[in-house]
């Protein structure tokens, strides 16, 4: 054989054609991913056995032979040899709810169908913009809905952001005329926040009562001891989810602010955090806190037990943050300031949100991780779901039962967990604009 | 690094209008890193409507200068006035700065979360607070003269390197710069895709732009150039005009730089 080819002329184009039936379809997918080589094969055998095994000893468990109707747990065993899922069905208010008052028990409900629209245009860009305005007014509606007492106390602390907003606007107009501009939008920011703090941390309470004495419209209040189960979890974890995440980006900017003692404030802050276990932090909420706030105020226990786990968790943020500002590349700053947008504006709308997204895996790890913490706070005496248990399984009547609770608790936090993920999956998607 | 992407065009050297006015004057600029001298004693004046071209070895501070300009990078000798403006520390007066001076980069650095569009816009409306409108409007106005405007809503990963480069000068054109510096815009194109920035860059410089640009492009250098700067270790070693300085380089840095990048 020669080395020397024919010279070769394209004649025509080569149309495209549709792919053969052993490329597309049902049978070429079942044989590629499932039968394409031994291993796979071997594999995929094995596999449909162990799903076989578990629904065979599951199936009849739980669908066949569970018993929906007994008084206890002699009686389920008596009737059937499955799950005795009857202490679900005579205790699962309790799971929910806790000990809230029976007849209250639409007002979680309520706080928990306008959780949902709240959520709406926050979660989806497909929303009404307008209706944000309207989430911003969530926190304080549900505090009211599921705390009750007073119209006030909720009206007094919403009130708080808007007075805030006009001192600010007032300050700012009076301030301008005497210095740099800069410096005065700077000072009145500070100055409106200063006071707006002060306003909710000693003036509310007051308000509330004054307001109250005067024309008493208002919820019947329900202690924080009365709440529990589902209710709590979620409580905790969704105010520890939406207070962490701003905190945690205000963290991460702050560690790599050019300022050193904002840095060295926003750093030790973490670190300090990160070395503690949870636990500590609940304890110190339960006992320490008290001791270091002004004498007189009383804190709620949730309310606490909020603060600590929305710190925890915006140190994490904060560092998973980080790392998203860290993978973007230089370039993107330079282009940022080349066009003159100022240090807030070139994080807002350049920055800030490509860290974020290529932070979306972790930050949603740390919320699942916050959302199934807030079982911890059994340690401290709060009656979460797997404090419930407790009561329930002491019961004379359901005295040994152990798969049942625990799957019927592990369920729920599936259902939430696995939510989240699919949603940051979903996410991920619609951000995705092409390669870079 | 060569004249691959020689200009086929016949470049209208009556629009090159230079004026007496200064548009930017370096002093006796000195920058360091650290310990390490990267600028030394730069003194340039460049008037309104000059085309400049800086080249020389790499590591040789042109790209530190040309950033040094509109303060990507911090001078801490000499004084750099940039349309009557002092360049200091005052956070308003570099941002004032930055918005007059249009900067393109080696890699482009679109906003890739952005549309075209939206990377067009973003200036105008959040620095000059333009109405949506009014700054669309002129972003399709730029996209089309870069010849761009049919990917207007694509995000800039699903562009060509050298669509990027010319959406990247489009953006720099919404502020309606008075300056427009260049940091080796063809050096991470492929070479039929060097062609098409280097003709919007001819368009531009002959709107009568001031134009400072870091490249390797020789052949843009001799017909677009008024003048051709060559720095070596942090100094001006060589200026002159392009005809001149290929031609009859005075220096030996000079001869060695040009004989290693005109050989091949």
């Amino acid at each position: 054989m020669s080395n020397r080819h024919e010279p070769f002329v394209a004649s025509g184009d080569i149309q495209p054609s549709p792919p053969p039936s052993s490329v597309v379809g049902p049978i070429a997918w079942v044989r590629e991913n499932l039968f394409s080589g031994v291993a796979n094969t071997v594999m995929t055998l094995i596999g449909i056995y162990v799903i076989y095994s578990l629904l065979a000893s599951l199936v009849p468990w739980l669908l066949l032979n569970s018993v929906w109707n007994a008084s206890s747990l002699q009686d389920c065993r008596s009737i059937d040899n499955g799950a005795c899922l009857a202490v679900i069905r005579e205790r699962y208010l309790q799971f929910i709810y806790g000990f809230y008052p029976t007849e209250e028990r639409w007002r979680p409900v309520v706080a928990f169908v306008l959780m949902l629209v709240a959520l709406w245009p926050v979660l989806f860009a497909g929303a009404p913009r307008k209706l944000l305005y309207a989430s911003a007014l969530y926190p304080a509606t549900a505090y009211w809905l599921i705390w009750g007492g007073t119209i006030w106390g909720p009206l007094a602390v919403m009130a708080g952001p808007i007075v805030g907003i006009i001192l600010y606007r007032v300050f700012d107009k009076v301030l301008s005329g005497m210095m740099d501009e800069g410096i005065a939008g700077i000072l009145s920011m500070a100055g409106a926040l200063l006071l707006t703090i002060t306003w909710w941390l000693f003036a509310v309470v007051q308000v509330d009562a004054i307001l109250g004495s005067i024309l008493n419209i208002g919820l019947e209040p329900v202690a924080s001891d009365k709440i529990g189960g589902f209710l709590l979890s979620m409580i905790i974890g969704v105010s520890g989810i939406a207070g962490s995440f701003p905190l945690g980006i205000a963290l991460a900017l702050g560690r790599q602010s050019n300022l050193i003692f904002i840095k060295a404030l926003c750093t030790g802050f973490i670190e300090f955090i990160r070395g503690v276990p949870l636990i500590t932090l609940l304890f110190v909420a339960s006992v320490l806190l008290q001791y270091f706030l002004p004498p007189g105020t009383t804190f709620d226990l949730i309310l606490r037990v909020v603060i600590m786990v929305t710190l925890f968790a915006a140190a994490y943020m904060a560092e998973v943050i980080r790392g998203g500002l860290a993978a973007l590349p230089k370039g993107q700053y330079e282009a940022a300031d080349a066009l003159g947008l100022d240090y807030w504006k070139s994080m807002r709308l350049i920055v800030l949100p490509q860290a974020l997204k290529i932070s979306i895996p972790g930050i949603v790890n740390t919320f699942i991780g916050l959302f199934k913490d807030t079982t911890l706070v059994i340690v401290i005496g709060m009656l979460d779901p797997v404090g419930i248990l407790g009561p329930i399984r002491a019961d004379q009547n359901w005295n040994g039962i152990v798969w049942e609770l625990y799957g019927f608790i592990a369920i729920f936090f599936f259902v939430f967990c696995f939510g989240m993920s699919r949603y940051s999956l979903y996410l991920e998607r619609k951000l995705q604009t092409g390669h870079r | 690094m060569s004249d691959t992407a020689v200009l086929d065009r016949e470049i209208d050297r009556s629009k090159l209008q230079i004026s007496d006015e200064i548009a930017i004057e370096i002093t006796m600029m000195n920058k360091w890193y650290g310990d390490f001298h990267v600028l030394r004693d730069i003194s340039l004046t460049v008037n309104r409507g000059e085309r400049i071209v800086v080249c020389g070895p790499s590591g040789s501070g042109k790209s530190t200068l040309i950033r040094c300009i509109n303060r990507l990078e911090e001078h801490q000798k000499g004084t750099i006035i940039v349309d009557g403006i002092e360049l200091s520390s005052d956070l308003k007066n570099i941002d004032k700065i930055r918005s007059e001076v249009g900067m393109c980069f080696q890699h482009f650095n679109l906003f890739p979360h952005l549309s075209v569009l939206d990377n067009c816009t973003l200036a105008p409306m959040w620095v000059r607070k333009e109405p949506r409108k009014e700054a669309e409007d002129r972003a399709m106005h730029y996209l089309e003269r870069v010849k761009i405007a049919d990917q207007a809503l694509k995000f800039p990963g699903q562009l060509s390197g050298g669509q990027q480069q010319r959406v990247a000068i489009a953006r720099s054109l919404c502020m309606n710069p008075r300056i427009m510096l260049f940091d080796e815009p063809t050096s991470a194109l492929d070479p039929e895709m060097i062609k098409e920035v280097l003709d919007v860059m001819v368009d531009l410089a002959e709107t009568g732009m001031t134009m400072i640009c870091v490249t390797h492009e020789m052949g843009f250098a001799r017909q677009v150039a008024n003048r051709v700067i060559f720095m070596d270790q942090g100094q001006i070693i060589e200026q002159n005009e392009p005809e001149e300085f290929f031609n009859n380089p005075q220096s030996d840095r000079t001869k060695l730089f040009l004989s290693q990048i005109l050989s091949h």
